[in-house]
């Protein structure tokens, strides 16, 4: 029991204190296949520290929404790690239907990062929140129909029973749906964190650019709390991809060395996308949005035919 | 007790209005006086309703009325008593509104008309949870149905508004006749018009039944075919008036509908997969609408149709629940429907009163004029964005909580081993993509009218007054309670599925255990959320306290200017192309032309798809062909003699032809 409890506590810890390195491994994998160098594995850390201690600068246009915005966004994000199962262990909370109120805590921080970008009166970053609202409300289905599947191969609602013991049990008899879960699943993670093929973490155009624009503004410790929100979101979606893709039978110390392990491989996998992929098309971009969809609804009617 | 509670509020706020009327010498006085009434009737009312749901069961009150097969029969039991509390409460939150907002002493004998009707409408509504005859239910109906065109026709001098209330009172009635027929049928069956004896009669569930209560019980709530009078007749209506009517008015037809499925013991599958489709599309296509709106309160009116689709939804979960002989089910859709009923009630009355202070400050309601309101009204802007926030399912506010049974509903449905219900599981990939655009609409509403910087001329210049904040504020008051403590509501909701299902409520109790336990959670999660917030921004106030302002970043751009702003409609574009197949609009287009263009100019309109481009045109050449065929009556003797000539030849070749 109190095993369990610490195991608990350990995850949290980890869930904090973790994501910044995830995206310096997608960094590290990028710059490997661009035969760079790159920045330090620890680069966002030193980044986020910077930025903690930095002044801002507030445009006069704002109000106390632009302010909100960025901890808002964080404190939902982090709320929504109570929920995850990480690796082996059971959520902090878990009760029937928390994935539902997971999604949403996402979608309480999308709508508050938003409504600071439509503070600012800039064209551009109303540019960046109206293609924000509009990519995440198609990825929304997509998220819900794998999520569908997996309460229909394991029989449980809760994220912690539908990742938990059942789970590989699933795999064994219903490996195709739960592929087909996985693949959608990952471009809904790419999606929703804003990576390539779907946004550009890295492009310096206003004009192209999605997620970045949306924080143009903000300076500081509002950034410092935006960066750390984003990694927070990238890991969540990484430990979700990572329970459902392997099925983790394993428990207790060696399932969190199992779980980093996974992560890792996740970082290098988005690494790999962005390195070998270009961006899409912005009108492309609900099309494979809408692909991931039909995509988890085929694994849905695949277990309830 | 409980009833004769109920029944003196019921009085009461019926003749409030009349004291707008008797005390018109001095009009800010009458109009404190019938809103005092008004609001006394609602408190009493509400305290019955609440003492109902505390004792559970139902009472019952029986007395004879002279016309054939009446009976002056009330009955209170768990679903009437939760209807009952939106439709005391927001008269209630709206007549304190409108001291302000619509003062008697300023327009005179129009204020005295709308608090007359407003008491009027909120007794008959009541009258309508609580009938338990189906002749008074209809008479309670129809004076509902009147004084709601009375409402409407408010600014009876604008055209539109003609417009609007004409269409309304004609789909009311279209509605009424269905229904007077639905209850010929069903009382011809059960051999009496009480809804005891019709509960009671083991009535055979027949698909014109259902397809009257679809079209007398849609029409009222305003399901996506039948849904074309509201954005009409609630965006037309002062705000007070419209937040009644989107809020609490529309719910009536939601009641009628569970309370009729209520008497079958047996409801077929169709039933309640039907119902679940059609709530679907109402959700999703309200919503695409509301999108795609530039007036204030037209938006809100479609997101009316949004979300009575998800209650229909939570309905047909319900429905397809007992179908399937699984109580869990009942119990988790039934919840979601009624729970959210309260909360749409709550939610987008507050979200019209808000409307109606940005209306009162700014002089417009045209989205695309606005921007920077909250500037000028820092409180109505935090109380919009409250609503806005609870009617998208954000937690921790209550259209969350809503959201999430229905969604554990369809979840349910998952694990049930009868054929085709398991595909109801389809109604949670529906609701989140409508949760997505709802939140992406509410985003686009906020952000154009509140944030960034006055677009035109309509620039607010003070914040709305405190009696019309103090509703708000306890609107949005009950909204953040019902979030942050759904477990105070499980009890209520629990019983109301037992009365609905007609089964005893200790058969509910283990999916109730577990919508209490997982509710508890919720008030743990939001726990979290809301300490993590403060900590948070206690930080980084620590931090950024003393920080420059400058101007907003334009990429370089040295002289931005306010209509460089993204507006409401390029804000929602994107996602109204995606719904380009079932939008007609209407835009007027004229471009830049030559070397030096001088005047451009861009307008579009998206109108309702079923009211001017299917309904309208359709009866324009039905009347127009009516037309020809009188012309040929009223032309010569001839003519007439002509007609009854082809007339009498049809009746005779059908009589020994086919006959």
């Amino acid at each position: 029991m109190i095993a369990s409890i610490l195991l608990r506590l350990l995850y949290l810890v980890l869930f904090l204190a973790l994501p910044p390195l995830v995206l310096g491994v997608v960094n590290r994998v990028k710059s490997v296949f661009a035969g760079r160098q790159g920045p330090p594995l620890w680069q966002l850390y030193a980044d986020l520290w910077r930025l903690a201690r930095k002044g801002a600068v507030y445009s006069r246009t704002t109000t106390w929404v632009f302010r909100a915005g960025p901890v808002v966004a964080l404190a939902a994000v982090a709320s929504a790690g109570l929920l995850m199962a990480f690796g082996g262990s059971p959520a902090a909370f878990s009760f029937g239907g928390d994935f539902v109120l997971f999604a949403y805590l996402l979608g309480l921080a999308r709508f508050a990062t938003v409504l600071a970008a439509l503070d600012t009166g800039s064209s551009f970053e109303g540019m960046g929140a109206a293609r924000e609202v509009t990519f995440s409300s198609l990825a929304e289905p997509a998220l819900f129909l794998c999520l569908a599947t997996l309460a229909r191969a394991t029989g449980s609602l809760s994220l912690t029973g539908m990742l938990g013991p059942a789970l590989p049990d699933a795999w064994s008899h219903a490996a195709p749906a739960l592929l087909l879960a996985s693949i959608a699943l990952f471009v809904v993670a790419l999606a929703e964190n804003a990576r390539i093929p779907f946004d550009d973490p890295n492009t310096h155009l206003e004009l192209t650019m999605i997620h970045e624009v949306m924080v143009l503004d903000h300076s500081g410790p509002d950034l410092a709390l935006i960066l750390y929100g984003a990694s927070l979101k990238l890991f969540l979606f990484g430990a979700l991809f990572v329970r459902l893709a392997l099925g983790f039978p394993v428990q207790g110390l060696a399932g969190v060395g199992v779980f980093l392990a996974g992560i890792v491989g996740f970082g290098v996998l988005v690494g790999v996308v962005e390195s070998t992929m270009a961006r899409l098309r912005l009108v492309r971009v609900p099309q494979l949005l809408v692909g991931a969809s039909v995509l988890s609804a085929f694994s849905l009617v695949l277990l309830l035919r | 007790m409980t009833l004769l509670l109920v029944g003196t509020g019921l009085v009461l706020t019926a003749l409030s209005g009349s004291l707008a009327l008797a005390l018109r010498r001095e009009p800010e006085r009458a109009q404190r006086a019938a809103c005092a009434l008004l609001v006394a009737g609602a408190v009493l009312g509400i305290a019955g309703a609440v003492l109902a749901m505390a004792q559970g069961g139902s009472v019952g009150f029986h007395a004879s009325w002279s016309p054939p097969g009446a009976a002056l029969a009330l009955r209170l039991d768990s679903l009437s008593a939760l209807f009952l509390l939106p439709i005391f409460g927001i008269p209630a939150a709206g007549s304190v509104y409108a001291l302000a907002y619509f003062p008697q002493g300023a327009s005179g004998g129009r204020t005295i008309r709308v608090q007359i009707f407003y008491g009027l409408i909120t007794a008959s509504m009541a009258l309508v949870v609580i009938a338990a005859n189906a002749l008074l239910f209809l008479a309670a109906w129809e004076v509902m149905a009147l004084c709601g065109f009375v409402l409407v026709l408010t600014e009876h001098e604008k055209r539109e508004t003609q417009r609007a209330a004409y269409v309304y009172l004609a789909a009311a009635h279209v509605g009424a006749l269905a229904l007077f027929a639905l209850f010929s049928l069903l009382g011809s069956a059960a051999g009496s018009f009480d809804f005891d004896r019709m509960a009671g009669a083991g009535l055979a569930p027949g698909a014109a039944l259902f397809a009257l209560m679809l079209l007398g019980f849609g029409l009222k709530a305003g399901l996506m075919p039948l849904h074309f009078w509201l954005p009409g007749a609630h965006s037309s209506a002062p705000s007070h008036v419209s937040a009644l009517l989107s809020g609490v008015l529309i719910k009536t037809g939601i009641y009628g509908l569970l309370r009729v499925t209520g008497f079958f013991a047996a409801p077929p599958l169709w039933w309640g997969l039907a119902l679940l489709a059609l709530g679907g599309a109402s959700a999703v296509l309200g919503v695409a609408f509301a999108l795609a709106q530039h007036d204030l309160k037209r938006l809100l009116a479609y997101h009316s149709v949004e979300n009575i689709g998800i209650i229909a939804m939570g309905a047909g979960l319900a429905l397809v629940g007992r179908a399937a002989g699984d109580p869990a089910l009942v119990a988790l859709g039934l919840a979601g429907a009624v729970l959210h009923v309260m909360n749409h009630a709550l939610f987008k009355a507050l979200l019209f009163l808000g409307a109606g202070a940005v209306d009162h400050a700014c002089g417009t309601r045209e989205i695309d004029l606005l921007g920077g309101v909250a500037r000028a009204m820092p409180r109505t802007a935090v109380l919009f964005l409250l609503g806005a926030a609870a009617i998208s399912g954000l937690p921790p506010l209550n259209g969350f909580v809503s959201e999430w049974l229905v969604y554990l509903g369809s979840m349910r449905a998952l694990s049930s081993k009868a054929s085709l219900v398991p595909w109801a599981v389809l109604a949670a990939p529906v609701l989140a993509l409508v949760g997505g655009l709802a939140a992406a609409c509410f985003a686009k509403v906020v952000g154009t009218v509140f944030l960034g910087t006055p677009r035109s001329e309509h620039v607010a210049r003070h914040e709305a007054a405190p009696a019309m904040l103090a509703p708000m504020a306890a609107l949005a008051g009950a909204c953040a309670f019902i979030g942050l403590f759904p477990v105070a509501l499980m009890p209520a909701l629990r019983n109301a599925a037992a009365a609905w299902a007609a089964t005893a409520p200790e058969s509910l109790a283990g999916p109730g255990r577990a919508g209490i336990a997982s509710a508890a959670a919720i008030t743990g999660c939001a726990a979290v959320l809301v300490a993590l917030v403060a900590a948070l921004a206690a930080w980084r106030n620590r931090r950024a306290r003393g920080a420059p302002a400058s101007e907003t970043w334009g990429c370089g751009y040295a002289r931005p200017s306010a209509r460089m702003q993204y507006t409401g409609s390029s804000f929602a574009e994107m996602l109204t192309l995606r719904f380009g197949w079932a939008f007609f609009p209407r835009a007027r287009v004229k471009p830049p032309r030559g070397p030096f263009p001088k005047h451009a100019a861009f307008s579009s309109h998206v109108p309702d798809t079923v009211l001017d481009v299917a309904l309208v045109p359709s009866i324009k050449t039905a009347s127009w062909a009516a037309e020809h065929v009188r012309r040929l009556q009223r032309a010569q003797v001839q003519g007439q003699a002509l007609l009854v000539g082809i007339t009498v030849l049809g009746l005779l070749a059908w009589r020994f032809l086919w006959w």
